[in-house]
């Protein structure tokens, strides 16, 4: 910010607005630091004890049967065992199908929520609160609430179904409805965080845009497609990524909420390995957190490279 | 999820809303009487709502570890799991014992239910942290704390006499027992309502035909046959583990088979009946509509109250309902899932859970003390006093009021005649597939049929057996 100080010109704010992460702080970081190489040690310390050192531990274990008391080392033995377990295809798929249905849901009602929150409402600051406050709430916390109120004969939104006249279904009981129902309740407590970042993107819009395209006549229906849509691209993105990742390894709501249940029909990759976990096959589930990991790293290394290119050529 | 089965019970206080909240999450008080008896049965943890205080305690747990001496005062740990009912049989044995010996103080200590519990008392094991004495399922779990490695045998004891001989093969391993009872042991088969079954006069049936002729009778009826409540998944596995008797009694080999790798769910004509049966009774829709959704709680209830009439469950629901409807106990009663053959009419029966002594005590002298304490006639009549009577204690001088339930009457006849029950699987082999609450949903819900779920016991089988690196699996 303060190298943009020094220079002040007319137009970069609204170039830094649409695109944030340009050559700039790159070249900055050229620069030599201030603060010698040894003040990182505390931190790598912490770093290495915390984290790489149980990760490299944990690709150790992955190719053992490890039983806490003593671990017999059995080559490839686990990932071929988790490939052939009979939960992981439902499990893979419902994962997927689980990550793009929350972003997408996401996507879609965070930029309409931004839209709607951004524009001349009353009360604007109450709803906007209202819209972020399941964000604050404990994941635990919504799907043991939810399960109380998806419950099907005396869960009070087929109760309130009901009354107009909608027999609604078997929510969180029935196969086909439960992955979807825990879906919904990952959008409803999510959204408030997507419509945030979609807001701060929107209002970033310099207003002379709008006015230029009021002025040469465009309905808000082209002033949305053509500058709302394009110009907060950086708040898609993000959103799209928060949620992909929160999506792939989801764990929480639907742990609370079905367990993977009924049967297998909500079970994720998540969920399928912790209860590998908990049946004591410890080097099995580490196997498959290794799978995991490498699955989250494919799908989203890619998609991140992807979607800030497009951004910076914009 | 796999808990056991024994270690859920239900909550006392079901008025409260508060509690229905955490019902619907499983947190189930637990009967005293059968507390992680090991009865593989695997059942939902508990509930997250617990969980918070759950920790409190565990860590509470951790820091006491290991007793110390205070004042010429010797201090025994002594690990539980954190159901009420076994809470209180602990403490009221730790009061006790410390009565009669009063330079050990007992410091009870709790650690969760389930699978939890499991992981729990594996890494405290694992890492020398183990209390004194701990409790721990009997059976096929117990096998998988490597007891040789870390438990200390007390085969020699003169107090090991007094318990029952048909507890101490589950406690053993090579020859060396490890553990004295704690609690009672109870049957898996069907829990009724006598004033349905009176007002349609109707009797216990001795074969699955009669069974289901029965089922329908009282579907006719409008009240429901079966009840069934997969939001707890454990519940759904008693038609396959409750049948076990009957294929015992049809394949005597069966466990040694199926231990050695040659007996399979899949292919075993009796032993798949379990899973025939359970779809069998899915397809004439003879289950609560709302099965599907109905958590443990709620089916006890229902059996309690008349609106569901047969429930297939262990004895230990007899607790839930002592709790939550203590005026409709002694109309519940108690038959074991039917077979073919009237003539073979048995039991399945669970064994309960062991109390034993690791090799990291400071204190091996005092605690097994405290081990033949609760192997005596006062130790089960200090749980009787704490928690009730669910089922026949394990310990040979000990007897039941005669003021038991019904239906705990109704199975002391199976329980007392050999030849009239079996043990149920996991206490003859060390294997038990962690999934097959899943599997029996499946097949409940009908999104899979018999053999397709036998077929993927069987898988989930072979990780357990190979994990246990038993000889003729790899």
């Amino acid at each position: 910010m303060t190298v943009n100080q020094t220079s002040p010109t007319v137009s970069p704010p609204r170039q830094e607005a649409a695109a944030p992460p340009s050559g700039k702080p790159l070249a900055r970081k050229a620069k030599k630091s201030a603060y010698p190489y040894w003040f990182y040690l505390p931190a790598a310390a912490i770093y290495a004890a915390l984290f790489l050192l149980p990760t490299f531990a944990s690709f150790i274990f992955s190719f053992t049967r490890w039983t806490i008391f003593d671990a017999t080392f059995i080559g490839f033995g686990n990932f071929i065992q988790f490939f052939q377990e009979p939960a992981l295809v439902t499990g893979l798929r419902n994962t997927i199908v689980y990550a793009a249905v929350t972003s997408v849901l996401k996507v879609v009602l965070g930029m309409l929520c931004g839209i709607l929150l951004t524009s001349n409402i009353i009360a604007r600051g109450f709803l906007r609160s209202v819209l972020f406050f399941p964000v604050l709430l404990s994941t635990i916390g919504v799907g043991i609430m939810f399960s109380v109120l998806m419950d099907p004969t005396k869960g009070l939104i087929n109760q309130v179904l009901g009354v107009v006249g909608i027999q609604g279904p078997a929510w969180l009981a029935d196969p086909a409805w439960a992955l979807l129902s825990v879906a919904l309740v990952d959008v409803w407590k999510g959204v408030g965080l997507a419509t945030v970042i979609y807001i701060a993107g929107i209002v970033s819009i310099p207003q002379e845009f709008f006015e230029a395209a009021r002025v040469d006549g465009a309905g808000s229906l082209k002033t949305f497609w053509n500058i709302t849509m394009p110009l907060a691209r950086p708040a898609t993105t993000t959103v799209i990524i928060l949620s992909l990742i929160g999506g792939l390894r989801s764990f929480d709501l639907i742990w609370a909420m079905t367990q993977g249940g009924p049967g297998f029909a909500s079970d994720v990759i998540a969920s399928v390995i912790y209860k590998q976990y908990q049946a004591g096959f410890y080097g099995l589930s580490t196997a498959g957190n290794v799978v995991l990991f490498l699955i989250v790293t494919a799908v989203i290394l890619p998609l991140s490279i992807l979607l800030n290119r497009k951004e910076v050529e914009q | 999820m796999r808990e056991r089965l024994s270690t859920v019970l239900e909550s006392s206080d079901r008025r409260n809303p508060s509690e229905t909240l955490k019902r619907s999450k499983r947190v189930a008080a637990l009967e005293p009487n059968f507390q992680e008896a090991g009865l593989g049965i695997r059942k939902n943890h508990a509930a997250f709502v617990g969980a918070a205080a759950t920790l409190a305690l565990a860590l509470t747990g951790c820091a006491g570890g290991g007793g110390a001496a205070t004042g010429g005062k010797t201090t025994l740990s002594f690990l539980v799991d954190n159901a009420d009912a076994t809470v209180a049989a602990a403490q009221e044995l730790a009061k006790e014992f410390t009565a009669a010996n009063p330079d050990i103080v007992v410091d009870v200590q709790t650690r969760p239910g389930g699978s939890d519990g499991d992981n729990a008392v594996k890494t405290k094991l694992a890492t020398g942290d183990m209390a004194d004495v701990f409790l721990y399922n009997s059976g096929s779990l117990f096998q998988q704390i490597s007891p040789e490695q870390n438990l200390v045998a007390v085969t020699d004891q003169p107090y090991m006499s007094g318990v029952s001989d048909s507890f101490k093969p589950v406690v053993t391993v090579n020859g060396q027992a490890y553990g004295v009872p704690f609690g009672s042991g109870m049957a898996g088969g069907v829990l009724y309502n006598k004033k349905v079954y009176s007002k349609l006069g109707l009797s216990v049936p001795k074969t699955w035909a009669d069974f289901i002729a029965n089922s329908q009778k009282i579907k006719d009826s409008g009240v429901t046959p079966i009840i069934q409540s997969y939001k707890d998944t454990w519940t759904s596995q008693l038609f396959v583990l409750g049948d076990f008797a009957n294929v015992a009694k049809s394949e005597p080999n069966f466990a040694a088979d199926y231990t050695a790798n040659k007996a399979k769910y899949a292919t075993d004509t009796a032993a798949i009946k379990g899973f025939q049966h359970q779809e069998e009774a899915a397809k004439a829709s003879l289950f609560n509509k709302d099965f599907a959704s109905a958590t443990y709680a709620q089916g006890l209830d229902m059996l309690a109250n008349g609106d569901g009439a047969q429930y297939p469950m262990l004895t230990m629901g007899l607790a839930g309902i002592q709790a939550s409807n203590p005026d409709k106990l002694n109309d519940i009663g108690f038959f074991p899932l039917p077979g073919d053959s009237a003539t073979s009419n048995v039991a399945t029966v669970w064994l309960p859970g062991g109390v034993y002594i690791p090799k990291s005590s400071k204190h091996v002298s005092e605690a097994e003390k405290f081990q033949a304490f609760i192997a005596s006639k006062e130790g089960c009549d200090a749980q009787t006093k704490a928690a009730g009577v669910t089922g026949p204690y394990l310990v040979k001088d000990c007897t039941l009021p005669s003021d038991a339930p019904a239906a705990v009457q109704d199975m002391l006849p199976f329980f007392n005649d050999p030849a009239k029950n079996s043990p149920a699987l996991e206490f003859l082999s060390p294997v038990k597939g962690p999934s097959l609450e899943q599997f029996t949903v499946l097949v409940g819900t009908q999104q899979a049929d018999a053999q397709k779920a036998a077929q993927l016991y069987d898988e989930d089988i072979k990780k357990q057996a190979q994990q246990l690196n038993l000889p003729g699996w790899n």
